[in-house]
């Protein structure tokens, strides 16, 4: 990883000025899973994202860098109304999924939620067995109806998350005693337990030691095949490892989205070269 | 919504979602279902208070008025006594203005009867009148005395006239003499001084909250005396200096534990120790002091370390970092800083105080007491208690009148909370 | 002197001592030059001469004050003559207490003979002596106290580390109040528990299944022929106590629920100074008006429907109770459920649960531990509530379940033994002080699980 970061530096190409507030890069794909136009989003009169616009592709893993407090997290959050929860936050602009906007006063976030789950930065799983954590979303959505529909949807929601092997012996055991990486996978597997199309992950590694993070990276990697997913992620590492494209988020603004390749190897910002070389912040 | 499902890769999306869509209406009317009982919980707290409110208003605002009878008293000469005025026979005269007002009444039994409509505190107000500025011989003083509660509470319409005779207290004999006063205008209902400004009575028309006031004055003066220093200096050491060991940690399971102890468990402490063992006087603001303040100790307390807790470490690595010692931080710059949070902790400690009633039940504070107190060490009674005392009365006055000291007493809390909530917003510092 | 004389003359000699010492300190500074050559500040000289001045001096108040009564009540005790030493104790009390009640100028119950009078005016001569001698001795202590510092004043006198010393200790004695009143409450409720226990076996009071105290009054027949079998109160206790949990539980964690998850900040503005009023409102008034208001509507909708229900039921004091303790409940599990971390909640909406199922499934078991602990602090307080039982249940230990009979309680019965003519020793009035040891024992247990649960709660989320 270090030699790709290192050969940026040594092209010289044109780049975009630092106060260049356009994204740049490219922002559509074909048949894209969720298309977001000029999103803006508030918190009460202080702006927290500007005009982002930017297409999620089906099956691809979109990765969401920046430094802090660029509103990664926050657009992230957007993309199936966690803002909701946050008193005085404001979301203006088009999100759309399938074919409707999902800020649409007629869109109902239960089902909206249930098509686009998301895991978060530190492992939250409930406080109950590791079976009850998996069944438990199934059931009040009435999927499964029987105990063998809900034993069947932990093995392949538990298998799919890389646990089944760890855990199948003590499926009773309270959740919250597991190790973070194997709660974090816990909370993965009870993302897809709904069968979900997108699955957005808010800095699913940030708590994990490396071989966690590790177990984290190949499963998003097998996951792409079945869904689509975004991740934020602190770590430039991880981006280019796990994501095909990539979005460069700086105070607010979606400076540069594109391939992941090309926005580690040739950026077209001048900001986004300055972070992924380390000089920014 | 699912047009675009069945092009992914996800396999059965269109079927989950639909499932998942389905089951909305139920889940949606049950969620409609728990809001509404966590609003009729809310809803329930606020009538129920509505109602306590309202039903001792509606008891307790005649209380504030009292029915008196206007009644002439001619002043004969030798009725008052020219060497000491103190001793004429004051219901004599009083009986004897009566009889005047009506000639007819002879017979022994009616006589009684008339009498008693007439409060055994006339001849007290006819005493001071007498007292204040002495009458000439034969002049006629016209005096609008207190009605017997009978009366009161006839006037009020808490008795009805229309009743059957063996069912009310006042019989047709004594309601023709009322209204006999009525169609002269001798009787209305005047604003009830008496209530504010004397002590109890087993008549209820003579009854006052005012030696209760003063008694819980004197107790809340004890308690506060005693509490506030005492709670500040151990939440001070607590909070400041204690070092964390067993014996601290004892003294923390202590507190936490005394301030959920039942208030009638220090009511019997304060009986062992301070009555039958130390030999302090019974039903004195001095013991009912002490017991009120070993039991708001730990509110205090709990609520001044809570104050010291939010002054920021910061401050005190500052004052430390000029050389000062850990007492003068915590003199000079912690204490002032946390003085508002701990002052409020005070004030609903000493409003919990005020409105306590079972341990001074232990400690001889029900007895019946008529003097007002004048100090700490004399028999005194305290709101609570008296409003406790009246309620077990069974002169139906008494109902207005215990209605009517719980609206002084709530008074007195509403002030001192509001007074917390005041000092709470007006101190209130976020760091 | 008067204490109160007293103790303002003591504040006057201490702020004279106070002045004195500082005073004494800058002299000294001037003539060695400046008071960077003192050890400590001129005030903490003061503050010390002060300190000696009246802490020593205040002891022995204190001590005298609470010592005063006994010790002249025996000296005049045992001046009386010797017909009146010759009576009963029980007599000889009565005798003595109407002595000190002619001395202060109160009521007496029986006439006023010659030999009270005159061990009246002898009671307050020796009150007087009394207090002479306190006066005494305490302004000698207290002139003492200062001119033994003051004369030891020098410039590398350690004040400040003395006075600071002093400061501690009083603030450790201040803080081991809690421990004294603990040792306080047991020792002299155990003390009188034991006697009674003598008297009365143990496990007659435990498990007897019939309570009479009002018996045991007379004289002849000590301890004989009350009954003193204790189930029937706590029976009474639980179905009120069962009563008001039954209202208050439900409508205090709903109430809890709705305003931390549901409300917005206007009905929050409402609801809270609401559930603040009604927990601020004294046991009296509530127990006013269960008994004037609760207890007669629902003997009267009772009768409407022909049920016969008790002017005393437990259900109208269950029901005042359980309103009582709905603020106490509400405010507790409403700690309890903010404390649940947002994640949590963040995690149950992100799979698409609605708000009530992730109140329902998530929050509440999460929070569930710190619930119970809550529940339980105010079962402790239903058990040991006092007033709304003493006006609105009965006195009739009825051994039932039905909640539209009369029944009685612990606090009932302690208030019913204490208040009004009590004779010391007789099981009637220890009684009470058994019922109080089975009360703090029980609110006790209670108290510390709760406690316990509630504190290992808050330290797993935090």
């Amino acid at each position: 990883m270090l030699d790709v970061l290192n050969t940026t530096t040594v092209e010289k190409r044109n780049l975009a000025p630092r106060d260049s507030r356009k994204t740049i890069g490219t922002v559509n794909v074909p048949n894209p899973r969720m298309v977001c136009r000029n999103v803006n989003v508030y918190y009460g009169d202080k702006q927290a994202i500007r005009n982002v616009t930017i297409d999620i592709g089906c099956n691809e893993v979109l990765s969401m860098i920046g430094p802090s407090g660029c509103g990664k997290s926050t657009f992230l959050r957007c993309l199936n109304r966690m803002n909701d929860t946050i008193d005085n936050c404001r979301v203006e602009g088009d999100i759309i999924f399938e074919g409707n906007d999902i800020y649409d006063p007629s869109i109902d976030v239960v089902p909206l939620r249930a098509q686009v789950g998301m895991v978060f930065q530190k492992p939250n799983p409930f406080p109950k067995s590791i079976y009850e954590n998996i069944a438990w979303a199934p059931k009040i959505h009435g999927i499964v109806e029987s105990k063998s529909d809900a034993d069947e949807i932990v093995e392949t929601s538990l298998v799919k998350a890389g646990l089944w092997e760890e855990v199948k012996d003590r499926l009773d055991q309270p959740g919250t005693g597991l190790s973070g990486g194997q709660q974090q996978r816990l909370c993965i597997a009870r993302a897809i337990a709904v069968s979900p199309e997108v699955i957005l992950m808010d800095e699913p590694c940030s708590a994990l030691d490396p071989i966690a993070t590790a177990k984290i990276e190949d499963l998003i990697e097998e996951l792409r095949s079945h869904y689509t997913i975004a991740i934020v992620t602190h770590s430039m590492q991880q981006a280019a490892r796990v994501s095909q494209r990539t979005a460069f988020f700086h105070l607010g603004d979606l400076i540069e989205v594109g391939k992941t390749d090309d926005v580690f190897t040739k950026p077209l910002h001048q900001l986004t070269e300055d972070y992924i070389t380390g000089r920014y912040g | 919504m699912n047009n675009s499902s069945t092009k992914n890769g996800s396999r059965n999306a269109g079927r989950t979602i639909d499932i998942v869509n389905k089951g909305l209406k139920r889940r949606y009317r049950k969620e409609k279902r728990f809001r509404l009982y966590g609003i009729l919980s809310i809803a329930a707290s606020a009538a129920f208070l509505a109602f306590l409110l309202t039903s001792i208003v509606m008891n307790g605002y005649s209380a504030f008025l009292q029915t008196c009878i206007r009644l002439d008293v001619p002043i004969e000469a030798g009725m008052i006594d020219e060497s000491n005025p103190k001793r004429s026979d004051f219901q004599g005269i009083i009986k004897s203005a009566i009889r005047e007002y009506y000639p007819d009444v002879t017979e022994r039994r009616e006589k009684r009867e008339l009498y008693s409509l007439f409060s055994s505190g006339a001849a007290y107000q006819l005493r001071n009148n007498v007292l204040d500025n002495p009458p000439e011989a034969g002049a006629t003083l016209s005096l609008w005395v207190l009605a017997d509660d009978d009366v009161d509470m006839l006037m009020k319409g808490h008795m009805k006239r229309d009743v059957p005779e063996s069912e009310r207290r006042l019989n047709d004999r004594q309601l023709r003499w009322i209204e006999k006063l009525e169609n002269d205008d001798r009787i209305e209902k005047r604003f009830n001084t008496t209530f504010f400004t004397s002590g109890d009575s087993r008549e209820p028309e003579l009854a006052g909250i005012w030696g209760a006031v003063r008694g819980s004055f004197y107790t809340m003066l004890v308690t506060l005396a005693l509490s506030f220093p005492i709670g500040i200096a151990a939440a001070v050491y607590l909070e400041e200096f204690a070092p964390k060991n067993l014996a601290t940690d004892f003294i923390e399971v202590n507190i936490n534990n005394l301030a959920a102890v039942p208030s009638i468990v220090f009511g019997l402490l304060g009986l062992a120790v301070f009555l039958n063992f130390f030999g302090m006087p019974r039903s004195t603001p001095l013991v009912g002091g002490i017991v009120l303040m070993l039991m708001t100790l730990p509110t205090i307390i709990i609520a001044s370390r809570a104050a010291l807790k939010a002054v920021p470490p910061s401050i005190r690595e500052a004052a430390l970092g000029v050389g000062s010692s850990k007492l003068q931080v915590v003199s000079s710059h912690v204490l002032p800083l946390a003085l508002p949070g701990m002052l409020t902790g005070t004030i609903i400690g000493m409003a919990q105080a005020l409105g306590e009633t079972a341990p001074l039940l232990m400690i001889g504070m029900v007895a019946f007491i008529v003097d007002i107190p004048g100090g700490f060490t004399d028999p005194a009674a305290v709101m609570p208690v008296q409003i406790y005392l009246w309620a077990d009365s069974p002169e139906r006055a008494f109902v207005e009148k215990t209605s009517a000291a719980i609206m002084v007493l709530l008074g007195f809390l509403i002030a001192m909370n509001a007074l917390a909530v005041v000092m709470r917003k007006k101190f209130e510092r976020r760091w | 002197m008067s204490p109160l004389l007293l103790l303002l003359l003591l504040l006057v000699l201490s702020v004279a001592g106070y002045i004195m010492g500082q005073q004494k300190a800058l002299g000294l500074a001037r003539k060695t030059g400046g008071t960077r050559n003192l050890h400590s500040l001129p005030v903490y000289y003061g503050a010390l001469t002060a300190l000696w001045c009246c802490l020593p001096a205040f002891f022995m108040f204190l001590f005298w004050i609470a010592f005063e009564q006994s010790i002249i009540t025996g000296l005049m005790a045992a001046d009386l003559p010797e017909e009146a030493l010759a009576l009963p104790a029980a007599r000889l009390n009565v005798l003595i207490n109407d002595i000190q009640s002619l001395a202060g100028g109160n009521i007496v119950s029986g006439e006023v003979t010659p030999l009270m009078q005159k061990a009246a005016s002898h009671y307050l001569s020796l009150k007087g002596i009394g207090q002479m001698i306190t006066s005494v001795i305490v302004l000698v202590a207290a002139v003492t106290g200062m001119l033994l510092v003051h004369g030891r004043i020098r410039p590398d006198m350690r004040a400040r580390n003395q006075v600071e010393n002093a400061f501690m200790g009083l603030l450790v004695v201040c803080s081991t109040i809690a421990i004294f009143t603990t040792i306080g409450i047991v020792l002299s409720i155990l003390y009188e528990a034991v006697r009674f226990f003598q008297q009365i076996p143990v496990t007659d009071f435990l498990f007897g299944l019939e309570w009479s105290p009002q018996m045991a009054i007379r004289e002849d027949q000590v301890g004989s022929s009350g009954a003193f079998g204790a189930v029937p109160v706590f029976v009474g206790t639980i179905l009120i106590s069962a009563i008001a949990m039954f209202v208050a539980a439900p409508v205090g964690l709903l109430s809890a629920i709705y305003l931390s998850e549901y409300a917005d900040r206007r009905l929050r503005a409402v609801a809270k100074p609401l559930l603040e009023i009604l927990a601020g409102i004294p046991t009296v008034v509530y127990g006013f008006f269960a008994a004037l208001v609760v207890a007669p509507l629902i003997r009267n909708s009772g009768a409407q429907i022909g049920l016969d229900v008790s002017s005393e039921s437990a259900l109208a004091a269950g029901l005042v109770m359980g309103i009582m303790i709905i603020p106490f409940v509400s405010s507790l599990s409403d700690d309890v459920i903010n404390a649940v971390p947002q994640s949590l909640r963040d995690g149950a909406y992100s799979v698409g649960a609605t708000r009530s199922e992730t109140i329902k499934h998530v929050l509440v078991p999460a929070a569930l531990p710190g619930i119970v602990g809550g529940l339980l602090l105010a079962v402790s307080r239903a058990i040991g509530e006092t007033m709304i039982v003493v006006m609105a249940a009965g006195l009739s230990a009825n051994m039932t379940a039905n909640p539209l009979q009369a029944v009685t309680t612990v606090t009932v019965q302690i208030v019913t033994l204490l208040v009004g003519d009590q004779e010391f020793d007789s099981p009637k009035t220890l009684a009470a002080f058994a019922l109080g040891l089975v009360l703090f024992i029980g609110t006790l247990f209670l108290n510390i699980i709760a406690l316990t649960v509630v504190r290992k709660y808050r330290e797993r989320y935090e």
